[in-house]
């Protein structure tokens, strides 16, 4: 298997492409002159709060959102004029599980082949393949009203596999579930990756994009902040390890005061974030200042969650939870 | 041309979806449209038609059953676009769901009408079926009564489906169905004959109304008459539809994408 950062290397003309793309609702600006170019092969992640613009634009992807200037292509085609033969090769799946709750997985994924003009036997194969490969068997025929969540999620992809797509959308694959459910989400995604399958999802968990994700772009406000490998947009931006304790500005101006080489430092509220090659020194005088006292701190790698607050300026835990429709 | 953009297997698609809903409860929801038949007979034609000799020359039973196929058509284009419309599009996302495949608005739209108009048929000919087994049908003319459910259900789809695609909430169906469908049920020359009691000069107002035109011809139908004005009642369900099916396109594009 060629690993994820080689295939990168060698680009290939891209799956998908946005350029300049900006999307207006009435005066609010969704999607602002946004520039991404999705490689074939990889996971890529697009990440942001809630509001940020990735909906949108994963809609302007799938072309039933039309962008307000700019060209969004998929395949090399222009999503606009042939919104139809991109689709025929994409499977998208919704953040709302859109299900049929009276029939059974197997007839939900026979129901949604014919929207892609499958027939019999493919659509029977491909169900049936489908249902293995989600480990959906033993609920095979019951309603999936009564199913679990995670299942209903696994169903809910599995039905954007059913034409075989070449390029994978998921928005918010595993919002909302057990971290176990999201294990096996994971390894399912990874698995279609490995076998081909160009695959976009979006996310506010950075964890989520730190395990699967090969590319990820930083959207806030509609724009493209950074982009790049997790591990190089990490190195990037900030030094490789992170203290993270609660302090407030008057003290943090006091323990930093006089120091020849100041470390970078980043506050969400009351939290305060400093980064260094070693952050040990600073914990020591902390410890001096403090005198006896132990104060919680948090000393570990550097993480996306970091470099996001860092282009952003804002934490995602803080961000209001805007909604953003369409 | 205007439906010249309607891919017909994906508008079949769509109304596969919802036939493999209906097959679910198709037992249930069939054993009521056996019954409502029976009661507005039962009620209106023996109760009332005991006080009523004779209504254009027949039983006031025999006068009353081929304007209630005509209603039941009516009934299931119009449950069937309303709140099923309603809920699909507002509340489970479905045509959000069917959009991230090949099909297009104009195809979903095109796929509930061919469903509206089946369920239209479904009601109708069922009603159609008891009418026919009480000998309130004469045979076979009253058969070309059978063409007239399709053209009620196309008819009432598209006034249903222009009118569920626009509201905001649901509570605007006890408008329509209260205020919309009771009148014309009430109205439109079912239970007497609306030229002996309306004044000449306001009869051609009376054309107006969209239910008059598949009872006159479902009458027509049962006398076994052809006359100049039911090309005039073909017209104006042909007509109305194709304008309000046209809005509810444009409707539906904006509705469901931006």
């Amino acid at each position: 298997m060629v690993s994820p950062q080689t295939r990168f290397d060698f680009p290939a003309s891209p799956v998908a492409e946005l350029r300049s793309v900006t999307k207006r609702f009435g005066d609010r600006l969704a999607v602002d002159g946004l520039d991404l170019e999705v490689a074939p092969g990889l996971c890529f992640g697009l990440l942001g709060p809630n509001g940020a613009g990735k909906t949108t634009a994963l809609r302007m992807l799938y072309g039933v959102t039309k962008p307000s200037t700019g060209t969004v292509r998929v395949f090399g085609l222009d999503v606009a004029l042939h919104p139809r033969t991109v689709r025929a090769r994409i499977g998208v799946t919704l953040q709302e599980n859109v299900l049929l709750e009276a029939l059974s997985p197997l007839e939900n994924l026979r129901i949604f082949g014919r929207y892609h003009l499958l027939r019999e036997p493919e659509l029977g194969r491909r169900a049936a393949e489908l249902i293995e490969l989600f480990e959906l068997g033993s609920h095979a025929r019951t309603p999936v009203r009564v199913l679990s969540g995670g299942m209903q999620r696994r169903l809910a992809i599995a039905l954007s596999l059913m034409n075989q797509p070449e390029f994978l959308i998921l928005d918010e694959p595993t919002t909302g579930l057990d971290p176990q459910v999201r294990l096996v989400l994971w390894a399912r995604i990874r698995d279609l990756r490995d076998q081909g399958t160009t695959v976009l999802l979006t996310t506010h968990y950075m964890d989520e994009a730190e395990r699967i994700c090969d590319h990820v772009a930083i959207l806030a406000h509609g724009r493209l902040r950074a982009e790049g490998a997790p591990g190089a947009l990490v190195r990037a931006h900030l030094a490789p390890e992170a203290l993270e304790l609660d302090l407030d500005a008057a003290a943090e101006a006091a323990l930093f005061s006089g120091l020849e080489a100041s470390p970078r430092r980043l506050r969400a509220g009351r939290r305060l974030f400093v980064y260094d090659d070693d952050v040990r020194p600073h914990v020591e005088r902390i410890r001096r200042r403090d005198g006896g006292e132990r104060r919680p701190l948090v000393v570990r790698p550097t993480n996306l969650e970091d470099v996001f607050l860092a282009v952003t300026g804002t934490s995602l835990s803080t961000v209001p939870a805007e909604e953003v429709r369409p | 041309m205007l439906f010249g953009t309607v891919s017909l297997p994906h508008a079949i698609a769509v109304w596969q979806r919802n036939a493999a809903m209906y097959r679910r409860t198709w037992k249930l929801n069939l054993l009521p449209n056996f019954f409502e038949p029976l009661l507005y007979l039962l009620s209106i034609g023996v109760g009332v038609g005991s006080y009523v000799t004779q209504m254009e020359g027949v039983s006031y039973v025999q006068f009353l059953a081929p304007g209630l196929v005509a209603v039941a058509a009516m009934n299931g284009a119009s449950f069937e676009v309303t709140y099923n419309t309603f809920v699909r599009l507002n509340y489970e996302k479905t045509y959000d769901s069917m959009l991230t495949t090949p099909i297009q608005p104009e195809d979903l739209l095109c796929g509930e009408v061919l469903w509206a108009v089946t369920r239209a048929c479904i009601y109708g000919g069922c009603f159609f079926v008891v009418i026919a087994a009480l000998g309130l049908a004469p045979l076979p003319s009253s058969f070309a009564a059978l063409l007239v459910l399709p053209m009620a259900g196309l008819l009432f789809a598209a006034i249903g489906i222009a009118f569920s695609l626009r509201v905001v909430t649901i509570d605007l169906f006890n408008f329509y169905f209260t205020l919309f469908l009771t009148p014309l049920f009430l109205f439109s020359d079912i239970f007497f004959p609306l030229k002996e009691r309306l004044p000449g000069a306001w009869l051609w107002l009376a054309e107006a109304l969209p239910l008059l035109h598949p009872v006159r011809l479902a009458r027509a139908a049962f006398r076994g008459e052809l006359s100049p004005i039911l090309a005039w009642d073909v017209l104006y369900i042909v007509a109305l539809s194709a304008i309000l099916l046209a809005a509810a396109a444009r409707t539906a594009r904006s509705r469901l994408t931006s």
